[in-house]
């Protein structure tokens, strides 16, 4: 049956290089997906979108690693400097200890990182610790960092310190601290071993420090971070099985009930036919996109139901009369009449005479559907209404337009979700036509 | 042989046809009533189990009307159809559907008859799957034996086929399987070879007869055939303008036309043009008769050598018996 129509189409379809590639690139998507749904679980990855505290060893607005290696770039990868309580010098006082610590650790790019911040947990001490910092460059000299007294978790940013700008001669910290006195007007590396030292009076006979000092990278991973820290990979992932779970809903959605309507209009004519062609009329001068503006807006943006609003405006969509069009003359047929005349019910004739005659028809337009889906979410979300919690392509670029991350140089965070998109459109777009000229005949020869 | 007996004493018609009407409205822009066509007005007759009944009339006289009230297809206007002394109209659903497995279908174009995305195993299986044949074997017993009764083989390979890939009088075969495939009692066959090759025709029609002695179904087949009708119909009724205007057993009514509507289409028949020998359309002349507005009295008056002023384009004619076993509607037998 339609099975069989399919595999010959199937074989004809692998004639079409088009095809193929568009397959090969749905089905890239969709391993991704399927990795994604898989490797970073739908709790874990809403938690972590949700930003905060866990990113906060993640430098802000990095680009792709391999974006900068590509332009000819040494910008520096995160350095994470725990301590080691092996190197610690400890001298008991009466009441308390004194403690040494030193962070060490070499820095050799030719690029200067872009923060650095020190984290420091002081807990369950009876009284507040005070430590004072100081920083040992390579070429042996020694810049305090000032003094503080440490809450339990206690975070010092370094490149934050304006005093320590106006020492540094108004270089920001994380550049002053580590450029070499040598250079002149523009501030260059001093590659070697760097050294924060901690000196630390602890009011506390056991109590522990613990020390972790960052000193930010200017490029991060495969597709960088954004302003909130946050990895993009993290959203370009799951904005992967959302989109695609989107679209392909949706256009299940739409085309089978626009689908099963025009087929009962057809079928049982008469007022039921006239309400769908009014009913179509009325939809079909809805407007969509201000539609879901306004229930976004009003009422709540969550993906689901967006969804919903879309399958329902889909209904009577114009394509009810594209369908009756095709189904009027099928109804007609003699193989309905003789099913009627041996007792079929109408909702078999709908169902398996009537629907499935233009099925095949349908399968390139269905294909092509997807991917305007999947574009109508990433529109939302760009106007502002994504889903509040899901990572998308679509907040990915809505975050960059509102960072203004083009103006600002961050291009990456652009292009990235972009050309995914593109991708999607692509790749649908490609078997869909391939498939339109194998299942339309009419076409073939156009 | 002890159920000659009983049938013997049944001789209820299996179907008996009232006063039937079956009209349609024309409409324009799907509500302006502009026109009824009269495609069956006032059908009376009587069928006996077992019988194989011809129906002819030129194109457009309402035979497949008639064919398709019979089925149930159509809503008769006025007038009924009782089947085994039941009214179809006081059907309930239930037993509508019963009704519809008991009477075959058998239509005149064989490829559109059948869905073309559905292989011929899956066809037959459809109207066991409606009416609730849900063992999977049992349906396969079926269709296989029902299959070998058309005489379509290799069973095994035509099983697999879609209907494209099928010769007309395969499809046709096909056709018939799946209105047989229910056990019915009566099969109507409209035109069921108009559409197929000369060469395939004789023997679709000798399947049907074949078919419809062993089986003892009534046959209720609709031609514009009238030279091979003598070998596969008992009684043949002639329509007019959505009447039967003349019936009688075969032999009877071919060897002793007395309609002059019928003579008409005897006459053509012996034209000596092989062509036009075989059909009836280009018969008689005149004017085919409007089934909008029908010609008052006898309906055929405009066209009768013998029309009777004053009374054939006044007064309906009324049912004669000329000779035995002959109804002729005209006013010459009065
Ligand atoms: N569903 C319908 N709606 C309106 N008119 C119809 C319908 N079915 C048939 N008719 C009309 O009724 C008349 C009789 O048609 P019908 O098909 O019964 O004739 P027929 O004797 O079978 O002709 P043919 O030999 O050409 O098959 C025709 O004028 C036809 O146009
Ligand atoms: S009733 Fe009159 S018009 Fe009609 S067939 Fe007979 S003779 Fe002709
Ligand atoms: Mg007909």
């Amino acid at each position: 049956m339609i099975i069989e129509r399919l595999r010959a189409g199937w074989v004809e379809l692998r004639r079409y290089p088009s095809a193929l590639m568009g397959l090969g690139i749905i089905a890239g998507l969709l391993m991704l997906a399927l990795y994604t749904v898989i490797a970073i679980p739908y709790p874990q990855a809403l938690e972590a979108w949700r930003g905060g505290e866990a990113w906060r060893m993640h430098p802000v607005n990095a680009e792709p690693l391999w974006l900068d290696r590509l332009k000819g770039g040494d910008a520096p990868s995160t350095l994470i400097i725990e301590h080691d309580a092996e190197e610690v010098e400890e001298t008991m006082f009466t009441g308390g200890r004194r403690l040494r610590i030193p962070l060490a650790f070499d820095f050799g790019y030719a690029d200067f990182p872009g923060e650095m911040n020190l984290f420091l947990r002081a807990e369950d001490h009876a009284e507040a610790p005070f430590a004072r910092l100081s920083w040992l460059t390579p070429d042996g000299r020694d810049i305090s960092l000032g003094g503080h007294r440490l809450q339990p978790r206690h975070r010092v940013s370094i490149s934050q310190d304006r005093e320590l700008t106006r020492r540094l001669g108004g270089l920001a910290p994380h550049i002053g601290l580590f450029a070499d006195p040598a250079s002149d007007a523009v501030p260059e590396v001093l590659p070697g071993r760097y050294r924060l030292v901690l000196d630390v009076v602890v009011f506390d006979e056991q109590a522990d420090i613990d020390a972790t000092l960052v000193v930010y990278g200017r490029v991060h991973g495969i597709a960088g971070t954004d302003h909130q820290r946050r990895e993009l990979s993290l959203a370009l992932m799951w904005g992967t099985p959302v989109a695609l779970a989107f679209g392909l809903i949706a256009a299940v959605g739409t085309t089978l009930t626009t689908l099963v309507i025009a087929a009962m209009g057809v079928w049982y004519r008469g007022w039921v036919d006239a309400l769908i062609q009014r009913l179509t009329e009325v939809n079909m001068i809805l407007p969509l996109l201000p539609i879901l503006v306004m229930v976004g807006t009003l009422y709540s943006t969550s993906i689901w139901l967006m969804l919903g609003v879309v399958v329902v405006l889909g209904i009577f969509s114009a394509g009810i009369k594209t369908y009756r069009a095709m189904l009027l003359p099928i109804r007609e047929a003699p193989y309905i009449e003789a099913a009627r005349a041996y007792g079929a019910s109408d909702m078999r004739i709908v169902l398996r005479y009537m629907i499935p005659r233009i099925l095949p028809v349908l399968i390139p337009t269905f294909v092509t559907l997807i991917p305007t889906f999947v574009f109508l979410e990433a529109s939302l979300a760009v106007l502002g209404l994504g889903d509040p919690v899901l990572p998308t392509w679509g907040k990915v670029l809505n975050d960059a337009q509102t960072q203004s991350a083009l103006y600002n140089g961050y291009t990456y965070w652009v292009v990235a979700p972009a050309l995914l998109l593109m991708l999607t459109g692509l790749g649908f777009a490609m078997l869909g036509f391939a498939m339109d000229r194998v299942f339309n005949p009419r076409l073939r020869n156009l | 042989m002890i159920d000659s007996a009983t049938s013997a004493g049944r001789r209820v018609p299996l179907l008996e046809v009232d006063d039937l009407h079956t009209w349609f409205e024309l409409r324009q822009w799907g509500f302006r009533r502009v026109g009824t066509v009269h495609a069956v007005d006032g059908v009376s007759l009587a069928l006996a189990h077992g019988e194989a009944v011809a129906f002819v009339g030129e194109s457009g006289c309402g035979k497949s009307s008639l064919a398709r009230t019979l089925l149930g297809l159509h809503r008769p206007t006025q007038g009924e159809v009782r089947f085994d002394g039941q009214a179809l109209a006081g059907l309930g659903k239930a037993d509508m559907k019963a009704y519809r497995a008991k009477v075959g279908y058998v239509q005149q174009d064989p490829f559109g008859a059948l869905p073309p995305f559905l292989d011929v195993r899956r066809i037959l299986a459809e109207p066991l799957i409606v009416h609730g044949v849900t063992d999977r074997t049992e349906r396969e017993r079926r269709i296989r034996a029902v299959l070998e009764e058309v005489r379509l083989g290799p069973v095994d390979e035509v099983l697999g086929k879609f209907p494209h890939m099928l010769s007309g009088g395969q499809q046709q075969r096909v056709v018939i399987a799946r209105a047989l495939v229910l056990e019915p009692v009566m099969i109507i066959a409209d035109e069921p070879v108009s559409m197929l090759d000369a060469s395939v025709r004789v023997e679709i029609l000798d399947l049907l007869r074949r078919i419809q002695s062993e089986r003892e179904l009534t046959l209720v087949f609709i031609t514009h055939d009238l030279s091979t009708v003598r070998h596969y119909a008992e009684r043949i009724f002639v329509m007019y303008a959505g009447r039967v205007v003349e019936s009688a057993p075969v032999d009877e009514l071919l060897d002793h036309p007395q309609h002059p509507y019928t003579l008409a289409l005897l006459s053509a028949l012996s034209d000596p043009d092989a062509d036009n020998a075989l059909r009836l359309r280009e018969v008689p002349g005149g004017e085919p008769p409007s089934l909008i507005h029908p010609p008052s009295g006898c309906r055929f008056h405009p066209r009768c050598p013998q029309a009777m002023a004053g009374l054939c384009d006044r007064d309906e004619p009324i049912e004669f018996t000329p000779r035995p076993g002959h109804v002729s509607a005209c006013w010459l037998y009065q």
